[in-house]
């Protein structure tokens, strides 16, 4: 956490009330995203017990699990998430756009542009805490090895079809919400504690009914009570009033509600299926029917209020304007989505149990250029991301002070104009650091020449005093106008000038100009090229062995629980 | 004493209670890995841990049961040193061992302890989350692994009795469901390090006798005490809230609701501490931030300083520049009251819920 970000909270502990840390939306949302909020059963391995699914807010669709130990009840309910997921993606994957992307040819080896479909827009799947994400990716991974009865017809215990694709693309979200910056897979609570710093610690903003109370109280209270209330009141009969967003369930509620609820229901089953005649079968079916609509109403009434929590949620998002640069991110969102529509089209296998060596190097290279483009990205896009960046003294703000023309040494004689700003800022300067400036959403590099005293010529790279590193604002009045205080530093512009001897119109700073260079760069250049997987050297393991064996679905026992 | 009636009569009750889901299927995968006179343990201990040794064919599951914790880790004693002649595999089920804590005795027990033919002993944690694709969640093997090295701990504690020491293994075998099935799956976890840690905390502990003697005479911390007085007794005891406790400790909510009553910064976290250096309450770090406290040399009130004006500066400046070009217009100084006029009409930041600036 920085210092910026820690002030942030503590200026919430002060107010009662969330403060923002950002002024732009720094993820995409989509004008109908799929929200799902689910529930597991408490000691199993993400064994469901119910979801709330949809992309009405006024009209999720409820699943629940009676049972969640019966193999086939939990087969019905993936096989219904399945009926609502996979419409909603195939409705995405059908919409597309041309675009290009460049191959290498592999017969004359060059780069070449091929025409390619993008699709027009990405299915986004919200879950209400990270959490949810991990059940996302635990789902995918129990489900996409599975086969059903067509494929195998032999098997003990098929899966319902279109559950081993459910799973595939549940793998895919999971794993695109590892890249940071990504927005396929949203756990709401990740991106409201993006925006908003609240008074408590990042452990409690987890919960998010207490996140969303911080930021948004109810009846414009106090933030920090209606939190307090979020996380602890309880009813009459010791349940929370605000149910935890889930996965997990309130243990209370387990032992006082639900299992009470699901011993009715196989109370009701075992005495349905000793039924001995029509009549007597009737009338214990109506109880089995009551037995599951209790479960179903104890389900509705967890999930229901996460569900409105997390809508909430994202109306506050979307009064947020989208920052420029996050729409760049979510069309990589597109292509990686695309991607993933292309390989289930082409027949390819399921996801692998573990990556190659291959695919998990480039998987780890993609992260950490996403996590560098993100943090760049977010910085231009916010001034106060901006400014945190220029507390740590890798950005500057200020004013041009003077511009001098100069030009290369070179045969043929470049501009390479020098550039004084004014700056309160203390960026860690070096000897010829690069700096860059936005320029028409492009980035414009510039060296650090050195530090000029007012008045004085000569420059040296280190800076002027230890009084105006400490940091102007230390004393009341100063920095009250842009001419007084601060330090000078000397650039000299390097690029984005034009091809001539005098640079193009509008691309020099003048004098006068407000402007903020960056010691980091603005766009993340990709790492050298890996292998194909079949070139993976012997010392990563080799090419993967048996690359056209399908991976072999899960052994089953009768006592599996997912 | 018991913390969490102790926190309910002070109106601060824990949160914590097991599922009784997570309970019964904690038992059914325990059973399950323990049947057969723990058949399928012995042969993961002897895979995983013991290769070189011969296999399990019965292993001896001598019968623990005693009168008291004593009598049972009296019993557990005289099992392991004859387990230890026999040559052969031993399982000890619920074994009890006693570890000294702070000066006071503690009991634990441990799932299983297994005597390997040698005479070394390792210890077994059996666990209900899934182990996918031979991997499981990092957190929770940490913690399993913190659990087990107490008990390793412990067991070395029987072992220096006995002449000649047996060796505890510093490695512990950690047992799962395998994947999505209840078929048990175990993994060797090397506890040195935690076990290390552990010592070393507990070495450190201040000894209760020490605390005892330092509380004011007649101090109580009955439940059913008036809950002020009760709240003056569990004052007397000294304690530093971080968020961490939270998942620890029966008292958490207790002590978060004094700790922000006081204004740590430490209730935010850990950390802040170190950001902070000597700014403990919230209160001094504002107003060292607003400039109206603090020595402007330390350098950390001059970087909270330049924090708050910079903070100030874009939030202030959002309507007025572009995005891009943060412009200085409205000052430096967090407390200027350009900063704050320049804030006030905007009315998207009120629906979005948040309350603006927060300049007086």
């Amino acid at each position: 956490m920085s210092l910026i970000t820690t002030l942030a909270r503590l200026e919430a502990v002060d107010t009662g009330r969330a403060q923002p840390l950002a002024t732009v939306r720094h993820r995409h949302l989509s004008d109908r995203p799929l929200v799902l909020v689910p529930l597991t059963t408490a000691g199993e391995a993400g064994a469901p017990l119910g979801a709330l699914v949809g992309t009405d807010r006024d009209e999720p669709r409820l699943l629940v699990v009676p049972q969640p130990r019966d193999r086939d009840l939990r087969f019905a309910f993936l096989a219904e998430l399945a009926d609502v997921v996979l419409p909603y993606i195939d409705d995405h994957a059908r919409e597309v756009e041309a675009a290009e992307r460049s191959e290498t040819d592999p017969e004359t080896g060059k780069r070449v542009k091929v025409e390619v479909e993008l699709c027009a827009e990405a299915a986004q799947l919200i879950v209400p805490s990270r959490a949810g994400i991990d059940l996302v990716r635990l789902l995918g991974r129990s489900m996409r090895f599975r086969r059903t009865a067509e494929q195998d017809p032999e098997a003990p215990h098929p899966a319902p079809p279109r559950v081993p694709l459910l799973g595939r693309w549940f793998t895919h979200y999971g794993e695109r919400a590892r890249v940071p910056g990504s927005s396929l897979l949203l756990a709401l609570t990740d991106v409201l504690s993006r925006h908003w710093a609240t008074g408590q610690s990042t452990l409690e903003d987890q919960h998010l009914g207490a996140l969303l109370a911080w930021i948004d109280p109810p009846d414009g209270g106090s933030g920090a009570e209606a939190a307090l209330r979020a996380e602890l009141l309880r009813d009459a009969e010791g349940q929370l009033v605000c149910p935890p967003a889930g996965p997990a369930t309130d243990p209370a509620f387990d032992n006082k509600l639900l299992a009470p609820a699901i011993e009715r229901y196989d109370r009701a089953r075992t005495a349905l299926a000793a039924a001995e005649d029509g009549v007597e079968a009737d009338d214990r079916l109506g109880e089995l029917t009551a037995a599951e609509r209790h479960i179903r109403e104890l389900v509705a009434s967890r999930t229901r209020p996460t569900w409105d929590a997390v809508w909430r949620g994202l109306d506050l998002l979307r009064a947020l304007p989208e920052g420029p640069r996050a729409a760049d991110r979510w069309t990589r969102d597109r292509w990686s989505f695309t991607g993933h529509r292309d390989r289930v089209l082409a027949g390819e296998p399921p996801q692998p149990r573990r990556d190659d060596a291959v695919t998990a190097a480039n998987k780890l290279a993609t992260r950490e250029r996403e996590q560098a483009r993100l943090e760049a990205q977010e910085a231009l896009d916010d001034p106060l991301v901006m400014a945190g960046r220029r507390l740590a003294g890798e950005a500057f703000a200020g004013e041009v002070t003077d511009v001098v023309m100069a030009y290369g040494e070179g045969k043929r004689p470049s501009p390479r104009p020098l550039v004084t700003v004014r700056t309160d800022d203390t960026p860690h300067l070096g000897e010829r650091v690069k700096v860059y400036r936005s320029l028409g959403g492009k980035p414009q590099a510039a060296e650090f020449v050195g530090y000029e005293e007012d008045g004085a010529t000569g420059a040296g790279t280190s800076p002027p005093g230890p009084e105006s590193t400490s940091g102007p604002g230390s004393g009341p009045g100063s920095g009250s106008g842009s001419g007084s205080g601060g330090t000078l530093v000397v650039l000299r512009v390097l690029d984005r000038m034009g091809r001539g001897r005098e640079p193009e119109p509008g691309s020099v700073p003048e004098k006068g100009d407000l402007l903020c260079f960056t010691l980091f760069e603005h766009e993340q250049r990709g790492g050298a090229k890996l292998p194909d997987p079949e070139d993976t050297p012997w010392t990563h393991g080799g090419p993967p062995g048996g690359t056209d064996t399908a991976p072999q679905p899960d052994a089953v026992t009768d006592e599996d629980i997912l | 004493m018991n913390k969490a009636v102790l926190a309910s009569a002070l109106g601060a009750p824990s949160a914590f209670g097991q599922s009784q889901f997570a309970f019964m299927r904690g038992n059914a995968f325990e059973a399950r890995v323990k049947a057969d006179g723990g058949a399928e343990l012995l042969r993961l201990v002897h895979e995983k841990l013991d290769p070189g040794a011969e296999p399990p064919a019965a292993g001896a599951v001598p019968d623990l049961t005693a009168v008291g914790p004593e009598g049972r880790a009296a019993r557990t004693a005289l099992a392991l040193r004859e387990a230890g002649a026999t040559g052969g595999w031993t399982l000890l089920d619920h074994p009890l061992l006693t570890l000294d804590v702070a000066g006071s005795p503690a009991f634990l027990e441990p799932d299983a302890v297994v005597v390997h033919p040698d005479g070394s002993w390792t210890v077994v944690e059996i666990k209900s989350f899934p182990m996918l694709d031979g991997s499981a969640d990092a957190a929770k093997v940490g913690a399993a692994a913190r659990q087990s090295a107490v008990y390793v701990l412990a067991l070395e504690r029987v072992a220096a009795r006995l002449d000649p020491a047996p060796e505890v293994r510093q490695t512990v075998l950690l047992v799962c469901p395998k994947d999505f099935s209840n078929l048990p799956t175990g993994s060797a976890v090397d506890v040195r390090k935690q076990r290390s840690v552990t010592r070393r905390q507990l070495d450190r502990l201040t000894r209760v006798e020490d605390i005892a003697d330092a509380l004011p005479e007649g101090t109580c911390f009955a439940p059913d005490l008036p809950a002020a007085e009760l709240t003056a007794a569990v004052e007397s005891v000294p304690a530093t809230y971080a968020p961490e406790c939270l998942s620890a400790c029966e008292l958490a909510f207790h002590c978060r609701a004094r700790s922000r009553a006081r204004g740590a910064v430490t209730t935010l976290g850990r950390s802040l501490r170190a950001e902070l250096g000597s700014l403990a309450s919230v209160d001094e770090v504002l107003s060292a931030a607003r400039g109206t406290s603090g020595d402007p040399t330390d350098p950390t009130v001059a970087a909270l300083r330049r924090a708050a004006a910079l903070r100030a500066e874009a939030l202030g400046t959002r309507t007025t520049a572009p995005a891009r070009d943060p412009a200085r217009g409205a000052g430096n100084c967090a407390t200027s009251h350009g900063a704050a006029a320049v804030n006030e009409p905007q009315p998207a930041r009120r629906t979005a819920g948040r309350s603006g600036t927060t300049c007086p």
